[in-house]
C-alpha cells in the first residue's frame, strides 16, 4: 500500500475539493488523488485571490502600506500591522512609548484570542458540530466591540502607526476587557469541557495528521502547527519585541504531533492570551500613545526584517529601501504558506474524512497564504 | 522529548471513564442550551433595530461644511495624496466673487469623488486633511445597483446644510466634535 502512495495508476479517484467549498475556509483549491478512501496525494492549487499586495506595497509610502496589511491575514489584522509598523521603526530608529507598546500588546493577545475563537468554532463545525460556531462568535464578538471602541473598525483595525497607535485608547477599555476576561475564563472552560471532553471528536483527533518535529521543521512550519510536534518557535519568546521579555507566560508545546495536539496548543494559547492581558490591564503607562514621527517617512538605505507571532505563526517583513519615501521591494513571510505546505504530507495514506480535521487544525487563512 | 527548557509541557491525561460515557456530556451539553433560553438574547434584529457605532468608527465619507453652511473643503489634494487607495479624485475652482457664503476659502472642491469599492476606510484623508473638512462618519452599509453608483460624487457626500436642515445636519454629524475653525 505505502509505496503506491504519491503516484497516480489506473483507477485511482481524482476529486476537487474547492475553490468554493465550506472546508477550505475561502478559495483554495485542492486536488486530491484518491484510492478508494485512502489519500495518495494532495495539491493544493493557488492563486484565486492573489491580490499582489507585495507590488502594491511597492508603490504606497511608509505609512500608507501598512494598512494594505491587514488584508493578508484578516483575522489576526492587528498584528500584521504590527509586524510592519515594527519594521518601519527599525529603519527610523524611533522610540515607541511606553504607553504604545503596551497598548500594541493587549491588541495583538485581543487578536490571538479572537483569531483562535474563530478557528476553534469553524474547525468544529468542520467537524459536523454546528453549536460551537455560534459560541465561538457570540464571544468574538465582544472582542470587536472592544476593538471597534477604540481602534474604529472591527475587523482590518488600521490603528498601527509607525511610532505608535493611532488613537489612545477609549475610556471604557480597561473595564470592558476586564469584565470580558471575566466571562472569558469561564468560556474557554466551557468549550474545553464541552468539544475537548467529547469522545467523538477526541477519536476524529487523536492520531490524524501526524507532523514529526523534523518535518515541521524542514517544511517551515511555524506557529501552534508546529509547537503541536514539539517544535519551540515561539517568537514571542525566542525574539521577544515590544513588552513581550518582561511578561510571565508559557510558551505552549505538546509534543505529540497530531491534530489534537495542534488543538490543544491554541487552546492552552488562548489561556496564556488571557494571562499576558491581566498582567498588563492595570499597568498601562501613563504617556504618549504615538512617537512624533515626520510627516514623510523616509528610510535609510538598506534592509529591515523584523519578525512577529500571529495566531498563525511567524509573519516576517522584510523592506529594502533606497532611502526614499517608498520601499524598493517588500517581502512578507506568511506563516500560513508553509503550514499548507505540510498539508500533502501529512495527508497522505489517511482517509479523505481525515482530511478535514488536519486541515482544521492547521488554521488556513487562504488570503495570507495567496497575499 | 523536551526541546527546551522555557517550555510548559501540557498534560494529557486519558480520559476516565466518566468523561468516555457519551451520555454524560449530551446532558451536559443540552443543559447549556437550555440555559440559554433564560439568557438575553445577542443578535439584534439587524435591518429593524440599529446599534450605534463607537465615535471613532470609521464609516462612510461625509464632506463638512462649517457653522454657516459654506463648504469647508479647498481642493489642496492632501487627502487624495494620503489614500493608499487612491480613491479620491477631484477637481479645484476658484471662489467668484459673491460665492462667498457657498464656500468658506478661495478656491473649493468643484468635483469630489470618492470610488466606495477602491476605499479601504482606513481614515487616513480624516488625518490629513487641514481643514477638517472630511470625516468618517458612523454609517457604513452602502448598497447599489451598479457600480458606477459607487462612485461618490459631492452631492453624495456633502453633510446637509446646518442652515437649512439643522435636525439632518445633527444626525449626519452624530456624537463627533467638530473641530473650531482655524484660520
Ligand atoms: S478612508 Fe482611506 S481609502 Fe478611503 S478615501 Fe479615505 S484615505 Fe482613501
Ligand atoms: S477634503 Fe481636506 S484634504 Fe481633501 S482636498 Fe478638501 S481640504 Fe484638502
Amino acid at each position: 500500500m505505502l509505496e503506491e502512495v504519491g503516484t497516480t495508476t489506473e483507477g485511482d479517484l481524482i476529486i476537487n475539493v474547492g475553490p468554493q467549498h465550506p472546508a477550505t475556509h475561502g478559495v483554495l483549491h485542492l486536488v486530491i488523488t484518491l484510492n478508494g478512501e485512502t489519500i495518495k496525494k494532495v495539491e493544493p492549487h493557488l492563486g484565486f485571490i492573489h491580490r499582489s499586495i507585495e507590488k502594491m506595497c511597492e508603490s504606497l509610502t511608509y505609512r500608507q502600506f501598512i494598512y494594505v496589511t491587514s488584508r493578508m491575514d484578516y483575522l489576526s489584522a492587528h498584528i500584521n500591522n504590527h509586524a510592519c509598523a515594527l519594521c518601519v521603526e527599525k529603519g527610523l530608529q524611533a522610540e515607541i512609548p511606553a504607553r504604545a507598546q503596551v497598548i500594541r500588546v493587549l491588541m495583538d493577545e485581543l487578536t490571538r484570542i479572537a483569531s483562535h475563537e474563530l478557528w476553534w468554532g469553524a474547525m468544529a463545525m468542520d467537524l459536523g458540530a454546528f453549536t460551537p460556531f455560534f459560541h465561538a462568535f457570540r464571544e468574538r464578538e465582544t472582542i470587536n466591540d472592544i476593538m471597534e471602541e477604540t481602534c474604529g473598525a472591527r475587523l482590518t483595525m488600521n490603528y498601527m502607526v509607525p511610532g505608535g497607535v493611532m488613537q489612545d485608547i477609549h475610556p471604557n477599555f480597561q473595564r470592558r476587557v476586564k469584565e470580558f476576561m471575566q466571562l472569558y475564563k469561564r468560556k474557554i472552560h466551557e468549550y474545553d469541557e464541552m468539544v475537548t471532553g467529547n469522545i467523538i471528536f477526541q477519536n476524529r483527533m487523536k492520531n490524524v495528521g501526524y507532523l514529526s518535529p523534523e518535518d515541521a521543521v524542514s517544511y517551515g512550519c511555524s506557529g501552534p502547527t508546529a509547537r503541536g510536534s514539539g517544535v519551540s518557535c515561539d517568537i514571542r519568546k525566542l525574539y521577544p519585541y515590544e513588552v513581550y521579555s518582561k511578561l510571565e507566560f508559557d510558551e505552549i508545546l505538546e509534543t505529540g504531533g497530531d491534530s489534537f495536539a495542534r488543538y490543544m496548543v491554541r487552546i492552552r494559547e488562548m489561556q496564556q492570551s488571557i494571562r499576558i492581558i491581566e498582567q498588563l490591564i492595570d499597568n498601562i503607562p501613563e504617556g504618549d500613545f504615538q512617537a512624533k514621527t515626520k510627516a514623510v517617512l523616509k528610510l535609510p538605505k538598506g534592509e529591515f526584517y523584523s519578525r512577529v507571532e500571529t495566531a498563525r505563526g511567524e509573519f516576517g517583513v522584510y523592506i529594502v529601501s533606497e532611502g526614499g519615501t517608498t520601499p524598493y521591494r517588500i517581502k512578507f513571510r506568511s506563516p500560513g504558506f508553509s503550514n499548507l505546505s505540510v498539508l500533502d504530507h501529512i495527508a497522505r495514506g489517511s482517509k479523505l474524512g481525515d482530511m478535514v480535521a488536519m486541515m482544521g487544525t492547521l488554521d488556513l487563512v487562504i488570503p495570507d497564504i495567496d497575499r | 522529548m523536551q526541546l527546551t527548557q522555557r517550555a510548559k509541557q501540557v498534560d494529557r491525561r486519558p480520559m476516565t471513564q466518566l468523561e468516555k460515557l457519551y451520555l454524560w456530556n449530551i446532558a451536559k451539553g443540552m443543559w447549556i442550551t437550555i440555559s440559554h433560553l433564560f439568557k438575553r438574547k445577542v443578535t439584534i434584529q439587524y435591518p429593524e433595530q440599529k446599534r450605534t457605532f463607537s465615535k471613532v468608527f470609521r464609516g462612510v465619507q461625509i464632506l463638512n461644511r462649517d457653522e454657516e453652511g459654506r463648504e469647508r473643503c479647498t481642493a489642496c489634494g492632501l487627502c487624495a495624496v494620503a489614500c493608499p487607495a487612491e480613491a479620491i479624485t477631484m477637481e479645484a475652482a476658484e471662489r467668484q466673487p459673491g460665492e462667498e457664503h457657498l464656500y468658506k476659502e478661495e478656491k473649493y472642491a468643484a468635483k469630489y469623488e470618492i470610488n466606495m469599492l477602491r476605499c479601504i476606510f482606513c481614515g487616513y484623508c480624516e488625518e490629513a486633511c487641514p481643514k477638517d473638512a472630511i470625516y468618517l462618519s458612523q454609517t457604513f452599509a452602502q448598497a447599489n445597483y451598479d457600480r458606477k453608483g459607487f462612485i461618490y460624487k459631492k452631492e453624495d457626500l456633502l453633510i446637509p446644510n446646518p442652515k437649512e436642515d439643522p435636525d439632518a445636519y445633527q444626525r449626519a454629524v452624530g456624537e463627533r466634535v467638530t473641530k473650531p475653525l482655524s484660520s
